[in-house]
């Protein structure tokens, strides 16, 4: 059976300089396949390449070299588009259009009948909850509304292959569900979706299988699970400090404090250091749990990033 | 290979546009050729104020009086090349381009002499050519040159030799007149207009600018001028012979067979001359000089 | 597919409130036709006709450059383009649709203001005769003249800013009006080089002046149908080479 998307040796150069004498490599010789009916999620930091992908298979910029495939026609094809839909990055659109005539205006590139599209185009605004702002002009609305809109066009005319480049950004929780709802739902209807992401827990819900592209090159294909299991197993350790006692100088580095509540992760075989240092110090142990790695502790430590996490609520790791 | 898509869209333009502009080329030209014959005036018709243009050109009035210079050359040339007598327009353009440029003394020059020409040469307005002088010169009242064009105006076009008279005297006295001015006036003043006189100045017309047209206008003339002093001293020998043989010769071949001229004559063109069966002579129809005195005439 | 791009630009530029330049229009006939009332009788005709036709040109003019360089830079610098081109649209279809879009807004708005014009000029003279014909006939060229002009803005609309499009569109224009003159120059001064330089650039230059008949229609020529058969092959043959030329550039470059 013919995959959906097949990606080869996609590569694409950016001449910097006013001689164009530096080329910058955006994307490194990609090379991917993604079967029918697959949730593929491509994830990566700012920068990666994963826009340039998206724009290179969507045919607005073009390919130093490579090619790539949906649907078993090349990307130079255009017709292709009667089967893909597109959500681009920050979506922007005519703003002297309303949400409605918006849709309208893209569903007659297509074959519809005016009857169909009036009623795709109900059922659509239904579905992303924009129906009440049918008609009022893009240029008032939000960019959660926005974003909306963007989905709704993207699978307006049923396409068999989707790709969302960022879909989830600026939604609010309630949109981000809406959106993963709307995901789950085209998957059950057999369609392809490829999306961009960094919300990883979102990923790894959603996604059967997930890449990773660091600095234009592809650093890892396969399912969540199988992703995350090249991460080393560590533990968790919760505990209190006495009024009055210091952390252990050599856990001060890992440790992250939300009042007066500490938090460290050690990998296993450091977890008894840890727990004498922590004696010594007279903590006081809440917890200590295995902590199911995540792909946000790959990634990050893929990227190689030394980045302090923030303090965040400590029910982050997981989901 | 749908690459190729992009790709031919620049090989279709590389080989599509110079098609297209080698097919304008002679469009155009012909589109000129019809435009010739439906605009009988451009659209210089709708301003021919010079202070409205001024005004408009906002500042880059000498730019403007060029482009309305060059356009007076043209048009004038394309009459002539057409043979068309109607220079309606010569004095509204070149009105305008020293009303940009009070100090294009060429274009004075060049209405002096055109805009008071008879036609086929020129507008047949001396009137013209004087308001166009008079006002040039309330803008540069020094100018010795422009006294000696409006003299000449008055001289040769409108025969008053005492109006010419006193502008040359005038014009004597502009700081760097030459001083065949002062010669000029005493002697139009005292015998009006003379061959020699008028020799003088279509001389001087021809050593005062570069322009093409002026120039070759005034050689016409000065040949034209040669030829009729030849054609007196033809007429003389003819009535010598008259008197020795009784009859007017029938040609200037006789005249050298008399042993009165040592060869035939030719006008400055190198045509030979024509002797009527009254003894005048006049110039070869072929010969492209022209004389308001000598008319052409067949030989017989 | 390309019909419904351009009823999109037309339906864009109609909630622009483009078309609000006819009421300039409008109280600029009006005040024409009062002045000209005090003026001697025999050429208010004359200038009527003049005025409403310079103005058409001119309006014209103003709303072809300024829509028209516009017309994709709009599109890729809000990247509204982007969803657009995920639709089976080619590029060139894009363009032509854009194209065609502005040339039937100016097509409108020149219609509108002939009318306006018809308008002042019957209010005027109190009756039409056979030679206003050429009226419309000056109108027909005018719209030539801004289907031109619009594709060589919708040009560089593809690779360059709104400014510096504005500044290469109306100086090929001024080019054009003047490449009579500059031919002129070429034949004037003495150098055969300079004068054979000048006469290449005058035949490849469009040249406006073809189009403008307005002093015929002032005085009620009679434009010969050849003319007008010329003039429209003359446009359509330069039309066609700059969309070909902006085809080419545009199908050709990476959006950012």
């Amino acid at each position: 059976m013919q995959a959906a998307i097949e990606i080869n040796e996609l590569t694409k150069d950016y001449c910097l300089g006013f001689w164009r004498k530096r080329p910058r490599r955006a994307l490194d010789g990609l090379t991917l396949t993604i079967e029918e009916g697959e949730v593929f999620g491509f994830l990566g930091p700012n920068g990666a390449g994963k826009t340039t992908t998206l724009k290179l298979l969507m045919g607005l910029i073009f390919p130093t070299s490579g090619g790539a495939r949906i649907l078993g026609r090349q990307i130079e094809d255009v017709s292709m588009h009667h089967d893909v839909g597109y959500l681009p990055e920050q979506p922007y659109f005519y703003d002297y259009l309303t949400a409605r005539e918006l849709l309208d205006y893209f569903a007659r590139f297509f074959r519809l009948s005016a009857e169909e599209r009036r009623r795709r185009i109900g059922s659509l605004l239904d579905l992303v909850g924009l129906s009440s702002a049918a008609d009022v002009q893009l240029r008032r609305y939000s960019k959660g509304m926005l974003q909306r809109i963007g989905v709704a066009q993207a699978i307006l005319h049923q396409p068999r292959v989707v790709f969302l480049d960022e879909p989830m950004s600026g939604l609010d929780p309630v949109g981000r569900r809406e959106v993963r709802d709307i995901i789950l739902d085209l998957k059950r209807q057999g369609r392809t979706i490829f999306f961009s992401t960094h919300i990883l827990p979102d990923a790894e819900m959603l996604c059967d299988r997930v890449a990773v592209l660091v600095g234009g090159k592809l650093q890892g294909v396969g399912s969540p699970e199988q992703i995350v299991s090249i991460e080393v197993e560590s533990l968790e350790v919760l505990f209190e400090l006495p009024a009055g006692s210091a952390l252990p100088p050599a856990l001060e580095a890992a440790a992250t404090q939300t009042g007066a509540r500490y938090r460290i992760q050690v990998p296993e075989a450091q977890l008894y250091d840890a727990l004498e240092g922590l004696r010594t110090a007279r903590a006081r142990i809440i917890s200590v749990s295995q902590l199911k790695p995540t792909l946000e502790d790959f990634f990050l430590r893929l990227v190689g990033g030394e980045q302090r996490r923030h303090a965040v609520e400590i029910s982050g790791g997981g989901s | 290979m749908k690459q190729s898509g992009r790709k031919r869209n620049i090989w279709v333009a590389a080989l599509g546009i110079p098609l297209l502009l080698a097919a304008a080329f002679p469009l155009q030209r012909r589109i000129d050729a019809r435009v010739r014959t439906v605009q009988q005036e451009k659209d210089e018709l709708m301003l021919r104020s010079g202070r409205v243009l001024k005004k408009l050109s906002l500042g880059y009035d000498s730019l403007l009086a060029n482009i309305y210079w060059t356009r007076a050359v043209q048009y004038y040339g394309g009459k002539r090349r057409d043979h068309d007598p109607n220079f309606e327009l010569l004095a509204p353009l070149l009105e305008v381009t020293t009303t940009l440029d009070p100090h294009l003394l060429v274009a004075c020059k060049f209405g002096a002499i055109f805009l008071a020409e008879p036609p086929p040469k020129g507008a047949g307005r001396p009137d013209l050519a004087v308001n166009l002088i008079r006002r040039a010169m309330v803008n540069n009242p020094e100018d010795w040159r422009l006294w000696a064009d409006l003299g000449f105006i008055y001289y040769w076009d409108m025969k008053d030799y005492k109006k010419a008279a006193e502008v040359y005297l005038e014009g004597s006295r502009r700081p760097g007149a030459h001083d065949w001015m002062k010669v000029m006036a005493a002697k139009i003043a005292e015998e009006g207009g003379s061959r020699g006189t008028s020799r003088f100045l279509w001389e001087q017309v021809y050593l005062s600018t570069q322009d093409r047209d002026i120039r070759r206008n005034a050689f016409e003339h000065l040949q034209s001028l040669r030829a009729e002093e030849d054609a007196e001293r033809l007429e003389e020998l003819a009535a010598r012979f008259h008197r020795r043989f009784g009859r007017f010769p029938p040609s200037a071949r006789e005249l050298v067979e008399a042993g009165i001229l040592p060869g035939v004559p030719l006008d400055p063109a190198g045509y030979p001359y024509v002797l009527t069966p009254d003894g005048k002579a006049r110039l070869n129809p072929s010969s492209p000089i022209t004389s308001d005195i000598l008319k052409p005439v067949l030989p017989h | 597919m390309i019909w419904v791009v351009a009823w999109n630009t037309f339906r864009e530029a109609v909630r622009d409130r483009v078309l609000y330049n006819l009421i300039f229009f409008a109280l600029l006939m009006i005040a024409a036709t009062v002045l000209v009332g005090q003026i001697s009788i025999g050429i208010e005709h004359l200038v009527i006709v003049n005025l409403g036709l310079t103005a058409i040109s001119v309006f014209g003019l103003v709303m072809a450059i300024f829509i028209g360089v516009g017309l994709v830079y709009k599109e890729i610098d809000k990247r509204t383009l982007y969803a657009l081109l995920a639709r089976p649209l080619r590029r060139r279809q894009f363009l032509v649709g854009k194209y065609a879009g502005l040339l039937l807004t100016l097509a409108v708005n020149t219609a509108l203001m002939t009318l306006g014009l018809a308008v002042a000029l019957f209010y005027v003279s109190r009756t039409f005769v056979r030679s206003d014909l050429s009226i419309l006939v000056a109108v027909y060229f005018i719209l030539l003249k801004l289907a031109l002009v619009t594709a060589l803005a919708l040009l560089f609309s593809c690779f360059s800013t709104p400014m510096l499009s504005t500044v290469f569109t109306l100086g090929l224009y001024l080019a054009g009006i003047f490449s009579t003159d500059i031919r002129s120059f070429g034949e004037v001064t003495e150098s055969p080089a300079l004068g054979a330089a000048t006469k290449s650039l005058y035949y490849l230059l469009p040249n406006f002046n073809n189009f403008n008949a307005i002093a015929a229609a002032a005085y009620g020529r009679q434009i010969p149908l050849v003319l007008v058969a010329q003039n429209t092959a003359y446009a359509a043959i330069y039309i066609t080479l700059v969309l070909l030329a902006a085809a080419a550039i545009f199908s050709n470059r990476n959006l950012k």
